[in-house]
Parts: structure tokens; C-alpha cells; sequence
């Protein structure tokens, strides 16, 4: 009958019009910046630098491989490497950061720098209130402003971060395994060098 | 002679004022606006002389469609160019003899009738109703025979704009 | 009549009155020469006073109700729960840049917002607004009001002529065919009412709705031929004033502004004002002719103050109006004129018709019948007619000639 959809539509506005009061699913909308949406856990923005430990640069991991900063498609990372080594994780004597600056204006949170460090060194941050008066200085990043603890990794993607916690741990595992059987057999050399002495002493 | 109240000389010298406007202003649809003014100008006349209803219809049929009519007939057939000899025709003073004429047959008209209506020293209060008794009782015919033009306008309308749909593409 | 004795009570008719009574009062003050003057200008000052206010809370609540309507919370920074965001739109009106178009016509286009707004406030002039509360009691107010309305079309066109700018024209034309469409149907409509009263004069429609049978009221609306009238009446109603899904002459997406394109700052709120204003007015004419205007709706509560029940009619009416702006999408233009002339004003005729079958049936059920039946049949066999016109099947093009 002629008007029918009219009433059913004006009694859907009349459902969505009463219902707005009293439940969430009618009143989507939500009051930034009193109340926040939280982001989902694989929500990225612009990358940050892990270090263990609680020293920031001691504990950093970034060994200045400059992979990052080769693959990075805009070319907004710039990375200084240092004059010396330094142990990393694994005991290896590695480079380390003199200067590592991210424009985050140019960045385009493609993830790439992410997907290709080697050793889980750099990932995404969540935090997108970074507007700032300071149109160039302010949106250039160094280091220090970069460097973000595990702990703090662990509490914005913590699923990734425990994998990540998971491998490493693993590799200094293996690594630690190689080193002994490798110190072992060193060991049982020497102690093969040693043994057939005593024998050819004995008698007298 | 009775004198004119105030009022009527305000209300007449509006209407002169836009008829004037009417014919002198360049911008055709200036003009048009200028005669919805004498338009008004006669209603509030109507209204001056407690004829409520005939100054209610003036505005309502008149400003609300006539001018209307007037205005969209200017704006569809491309009338806002200014006509390249000027405002004013040539031949002007036969208008004015027309015109002249025109006034006299009129202005004859109304002093005759003076004598024709009985003379009554308070104005008669006419309502809404006894225009409508009068309209359905003494004056049938003149309303059936107005109601079949109007017909037939309309009926003329809607054949002169059938006619662009007929033609197939 | 069911009447409680609260209705004769003193307090309860002062109540009613007190307006009335407080003109008095204040005119007292002045000689007797002056006292009718004075009194039209304080009624005149209450109008002016009172309907812009009563527009200014519209516009937040429409805001926030279709807001609600679509999900969202309307505006809610400005005052408790954004109650005061007309006095910041107020603000920003005024003391926004006022820009005239270089080759617009500056008088004309000055004129236009100004004779709008004159004409949409002095159609104020003859609502009855309470029991005794009528600004002036014309003997044909109804048909004052009618053309003060039709004296708006004139100022959409010459808002959209004046500012030279094509997309203007085109919305003012097509904003003044669908007034004049409609206005036709909003006349029609109240024929009827006029044909059963017998009388032009809005005091007195109102009055003659003003009965009860046992409790309920004698409102034009609860007759077949009223109801029918009164849907009528709410369609032309939203044609006249502008509003969804008949906007498509000051459809954003579509013309821009329409023809108010070419105005900022104060002429702009002045559209807005007038627009608003006539939505008041035309929603007052209809609760007046068909919702027994200032009468309460049980004859037990005849002691609540009539203005109320004025007041509260017409905000009814105006939340309906933003119940279907949230609702419906926009017409065409072509499918606006068509259900004006092909629907709508058909339908008016035939009420027309019902209406004085019903005057001269004379009381008892069988007027009730026949005159429901007549016209529930007519809209179900319009109704189908309407929707078998959609022929789907190869496009054709008509080009302009």
C-alpha cells in the first residue's frame, strides 16, 4: 500500500531516536578526547627503538646494521654507527648507535623498517597524539625520544611481544648450547692432549 | 465632498509610485517587482476601505500569482536584454491619446455609477459570508462561466506541455 | 461533557488568562485614546519576542534529535547538554562578513531576506494562540494568512534572481514551482475546514472544535474527511516551508544553497529565521483548523491553560517535521511535482467532495461509513495507480528542446 515504507521507516528512526538513551549499540558515538577507543593490539603508527634492561642505551638493541634504513621507502631514518663494538644480547661484539633520527612527518608507518631488522630492534608504536607547534624540529625523533623499554613493548602488543621474547631467548639458548658443545669438545681435545702423558711417565 | 483621510493619500501616492516604476525603470524584472508594489498598493486601498476580502484576494491572486506569472514569463523567454532603441517608443503620442482616452471612458464610468448606488451615510459591513451567499445565489452564472475559462486554461496548459513529450527520440 | 470543577476554579482560569490580564493590567497604566495601540503593540512585542525564542530552542533540539536519530549525540559543548548553542550560532551570524556578489543587485537583494521575514511574522497576526489570545480578530484571517504566505514566494525569487548566479536561479525557480504546487493543496485542504465551519475567522473554527462529546473533543482530525485533510495539509505543509524530503531546492548537495547561496552573516540567519518562522506558523494554522487549535484534548483536563495546549501542539508538529527530515531521503523534482499535481490534489478534491457529503448527511454512524469508505478506497486505488506508473525497461532520454 502506498506509504507503508514511509511508516516503517519513520519507525526505525522512532527505534534508533529511543534507543540512543539506552543502550550503546543505538549511540556510537564516542566523546574524544574525554573518552578513548582502545586501539587494537596490532595497531601501528610510527616505529620506536626496544631495549632491555633499564638502562636505555646500554641495553638497546639496534646494532646499526642500517638494513632499516636501506629498505625504508620514503627514506626518513638516518643512522650514525658508532667508532667501536659492544657486546649484544648473544655476547657478539656489534656496532651500536651514535645517531638514529626518524622524521615521523615523512614516515608512512608502512611497517617495512619493522619487517626486515634482524634483530627485533625497532618496532611500531601506538601513540598518535604527537601533534606538535614545532613543524620541523619537533617532528624529527632522535634516538633517546625513540627508545622505549620491552616492559613497555610487552604492554601495547603483548602477543607479539612474548614471541619475540620467546625467539630471542631461544636463539641465546642455541647459542649458549653451541658455545658449551663447542668448549666441550674444546675441553675434551685438551683433556685428550693431556691424558696419554701419564702412562708413558709411569715405572722407575 | 467628503475629505480623503491621510492614509489614502499615503496608499495612492504608493500605487502612482510603482506604477510609474513600471513603466520607467530599465530592468524588466524591476518592473515586475514595481508593479507587485502597486499591486500592494491597491490591496492595502482595499483594505482602507474595510473590503477585507477583495484585499486579501488581490494579494493572494495577485502578488502570490501574477507576479509570479509575470516574472517567470520574463526569466523563459530570455526578456532581460535591454531593448536596443530605449525604454520609450516612438511613437508615444499616440499612446498617450490612447491612454487619455482610456482614462476618460473609465473616469465617465465611475462618476456615472455614483448616481447608481444608493447613497448610505455608514459604509454597508460586508462579510466573507455574504459575498459567498451572493456569489452561489445572484452571481452563479458569472462564477460557472469564470470556472469554464479557467477550465479551459488549464486544460490548454496541460495540452501545450504534453505536446514536448509526444515527439520520440 | 465529563468537566472537573478544576476547570472553573479561579486560579486555573486566571492561569489561563494571565496574559490577557497582564495586557490589561499594563495598558491601564495608559489613557484611554492609547489603550487599543498600545495593547496591539504589546501583543505584537510578545510575538516578536516569543517565536524567535521558541525558534532558536528548535534549532538545538532539532540538531540533537536528528542526531539521536542518526547515532549520535547532537551538539553538547555549549551550555548544559548544548542548550545554549543558539546563542553561539547567534553570535557567529552576526559577526560573520556580510558579502554581496559584485553584479548582484544590491536592493533587491537587500529586500529579499527583509520582506521574507516581514511577511512570515505578520502571519502570526491572526493564530489564536489561546483562549482569547488572537493578535487581530479578522473576519477573513484565514484568508490573511494564506496570502501573507503567498507573498513569500516572491521573496525566494527575488532572493535567487538578484544574486546573478545561475545555481540561485535554478533553486529559487524550482523552490517557487513547488510553493505554488503546494499551495494550491494547502488551500484546498483548508476549504474543507472552512466549508464545515462555516467561517473564515480562526477564533472561531476553534471554537466550533472547542465540544466535547462525553470526553473526547469534537477536533477535525478525528473525522475521516479532517484526518484525510490533515495528511493533506502536513504534506503541503512540508512543500511550503521547505523542508525534507521536499528541500531540494536548498539541498546542499544538489544547488549548493539553492537560492540563498549568495548570502553570509545576518541575511543568511535571516532565511533561516524565516524558514523556521513559517514552519511555526503553518504548524499553528494546522493544530488551529484540524487540532482544535488552543481546546484540550480530554474534557477532564480543560484546566490545564489553553496556551499550553497551544504551544504543545505546535512543538508536537514541529518535532514531526524533524521525526521525517531524519527519516526520509530527498524527492526529485519531477517526483515532487508529480505527487502534487497526479496525487495529492486529487485526493483534496475528493475530500472536498466527502466533506460536503458529510455536511448534508446529517448525524448518525452512516456518515462516518460512507465517508471512510469513500475515501479509503480512493487512496488504495490512487495509491496502486501511482505505483504501477514505474515501467522498467529500456531508459528514454527526453532532451531539452
Amino acid at each position: 500500500m502506498l506509504g507503508d515504507g514511509i511508516l516503517k521507516g519513520m519507525a526505525e528512526t522512532a527505534r534508533n531516536f529511543f534507543g540512543s538513551f539506552v543502550s550503546a549499540e543505538r549511540l556510537t558515538t564516542v566523546e574524544y578526547p574525554e573518552q578513548r577507543i582502545p586501539t587494537a593490539e596490532n595497531a601501528r603508527v610510527f616505529p620506536f627503538l626496544v631495549y632491555d634492561g633499564a638502562d636505555w642505551e646500554a641495553g638497546m638493541r639496534c646494532v646499526a646494521c642500517q638494513i632499516c634504513e636501506k629498505e625504508c621507502p620514503p627514506k626518513c631514518i638516518y643512522i650514525e654507527k658508532s667508532a667501536d663494538k659492544k657486546p649484544d644480547y648473544v655476547g657478539k661484539q656489534q656496532f651500536y648507535l651514535a645517531r638514529f633520527d626518524i622524521d615521523v612527518s615523512v614516515c608512512m608507518s608502512c611497517q617495512i623498517c619493522v619487517e626486515v631488522c634482524p634483530f627485533e630492534a625497532i618496532k611500531m608504536d601506538t601513540e598518535f597524539e604527537l601533534a606538535t607547534e614545532d613543524r620541523f624540529g619537533g617532528l624529527l625523533f632522535d634516538r633517546k625520544e625513540l627508545s622505549r623499554s620491552n616492559e613497555y613493548y610487552h604492554s601495547i602488543h603483548p602477543t607479539e611481544a612474548t614471541e619475540v621474547d620467546a625467539r630471542l631467548t631461544e636463539e641465546k639458548a642455541k647459542v649458549e648450547a653451541k658455545a658449551k658443545a663447542a668448549a666441550e669438545a674444546a675441553a675434551a681435545k685438551t683433556a685428550a692432549a693431556a691424558s696419554p702423558a701419564p702412562p708413558a711417565e709411569g715405572g722407575s | 465632498m467628503r475629505t480623503l483621510s491621510p492614509i489614502f493619500y499615503l496608499l495612492a501616492a504608493l500605487t502612482l509610485a510603482g506604477g510609474l516604476a513600471t513603466v520607467l525603470l530599465k530592468q524588466l524584472v524591476h518592473c515586475a517587482l514595481a508593479v507587485t508594489v502597486a499591486f500592494a498598493g491597491l490591496a492595502l486601498l482595499f483594505l482602507q476601505l474595510d473590503a477585507q476580502f477583495a484585499g486579501f484576494a488581490q494579494i493572494l491572486v495577485y502578488i502570490g500569482a501574477v507576479a509570479i506569472l509575470i516574472v517567470f514569463a520574463i526569466l523563459l523567454t530570455r526578456g532581460s536584454d535591454l531593448p536596443k532603441d530605449g525604454v520609450f517608443s516612438r511613437s508615444w503620442p499616440l499612446g498617450l491619446v490612447i491612454a487619455a482616452g482610456v482614462f476618460a471612458v473609465l473616469g465617465w464610468a465611475v462618476l456615472a455609477s455614483v448616481g447608481a448606488v444608493p447613497q448610505q451615510n455608514t459604509v454597508p459591513a460586508v462579510t466573507v459570508h455574504d459575498i459567498g451567499d451572493a456569489l452561489v445565489g445572484r452571481y452563479v452564472l458569472p462564477l460557472e462561466i469564470v470556472a469554464l475559462l479557467l477550465t479551459a486554461a488549464t486544460i490548454g496548459a496541460v495540452i501545450v506541455a504534453m505536446h514536448e513529450k509526444e515527439r520520440p527520440r | 461533557m465529563i468537566a472537573t470543577p478544576w476547570a472553573t476554579n479561579p486560579f486555573f482560569v486566571n492561569l489561563d488568562q494571565i496574559f490577557v490580564l497582564l495586557r490589561n493590567w499594563l495598558v491601564g497604566f495608559l489613557p484611554a485614546a492609547l489603550r487599543p495601540a498600545a495593547g496591539v503593540l504589546l501583543g505584537v512585542i510578545a510575538i516578536v519576542c516569543v517565536f524567535p525564542g521558541l525558534f532558536a530552542l528548535t534549532t538545538v533540539f532539532e540538531r540533537k534529535g536528528l542526531g539521536r536519530i542518526q547515532n549520535r549525540i547532537g551538539p553538547n559543548r555549549v551550555g548544559p547538554y548544548g542548550l545554549l548553542q543558539p546563542v553561539a550560532d547567534g553570535i557567529k551570524s552576526l559577526t560573520k562578513e556580510d558579502i554581496v556578489p559584485l553584479r548582484a543587485n544590491a536592493a533587491v537583494h537587500f529586500l529579499a531576506p527583509l520582506v521574507l521575514v516581514v511577511t512570515v511574522f505578520m502571519g502570526f497576526a491572526v493564530l489564536p494562540v489561546g483562549r482569547n489570545m488572537v493578535l487581530v480578530d479578522m473576519d477573513a484571517g484565514l484568508l490573511f494568512f494564506f496570502a501573507m504566505g503567498a507573498a513569500t514566494e516572491l521573496c525566494v525569487f527575488m532572493a535567487g534572481w538578484s544574486s546573478r548566479n545561475k545555481y540561485s536561479l535554478l533553486g529559487a525557480m524550482r523552490a517557487v514551482a513547488q510553493m505554488i504546487s503546494y499551495e494550491v493543496v494547502l488551500l484546498l485542504s483548508s476549504v474543507a475546514v472552512v466549508m464545515i465551519t462555516g467561517s473564515l475567522s480562526l477564533p472561531k473554527i476553534v471554537a466550533a472544535q472547542n465540544t466535547y462529546t462525553g470526553v473526547f473533543p469534537h477536533w477535525y482530525i478525528f473525522t475521516p474527511w479532517g484526518l484525510a485533510g490533515f495528511l493533506m495539509y502536513a504534506i503541503a505543509a512540508t512543500a511550503e516551508t521547505n523542508r525534507s524530503p521536499f528541500d531540494l531546492p536548498e539541498g546542499e548537495s544538489e544547488l549548493v544553497a539553492g537560492y540563498h547561496t549568495e548570502y553570509s552573516g545576518f541575511k543568511f540567519a535571516l532565511f533561516f529565521l524565516g524558514e523556521y518562522l513559517a514552519m511555526f506558523s503553518i504548524s499553528g494554522l494546522g493544530t488551529t483548523l484540524f487540532l482544535g487549535g488552543w481546546s484540550a484534548p480530554f474534557s477532564f483536563l480543560t484546566w490545564v491553560p489553553s496556551w499550553i495546549w497551544f504551544f504543545g501542539k505546535v512543538m508536537m508538529s514541529i518535532f514531526v517535521f524533524i521525526w521525517m527530515r531524519g527519516t526520509l531521503p530527498r524527492l526529485r523534482q519531477d517526483q515532487l511535482m508529480n505527487f502534487a499535481w497526479k496525487f495529492v490534489l486529487p485526493f483534496t478534491l475528493l475530500n472536498l467532495l466527502v466533506t460536503a457529503l458529510w455536511r448534508f448527511m446529517g448525524e448518525g454512524w452512516a456518515r462516518w461509513v460512507v465517508c471512510s469508505v469513500i475515501l479509503i478506497a480512493a487512496y488504495v486505488v490512487m495509491g496502486r495507480l501511482e505505483m504501477r506508473s514505474e515501467h522498467f525497461g529500456r531508459r528514454r532520454y527526453r532532451y531539452a528542446e
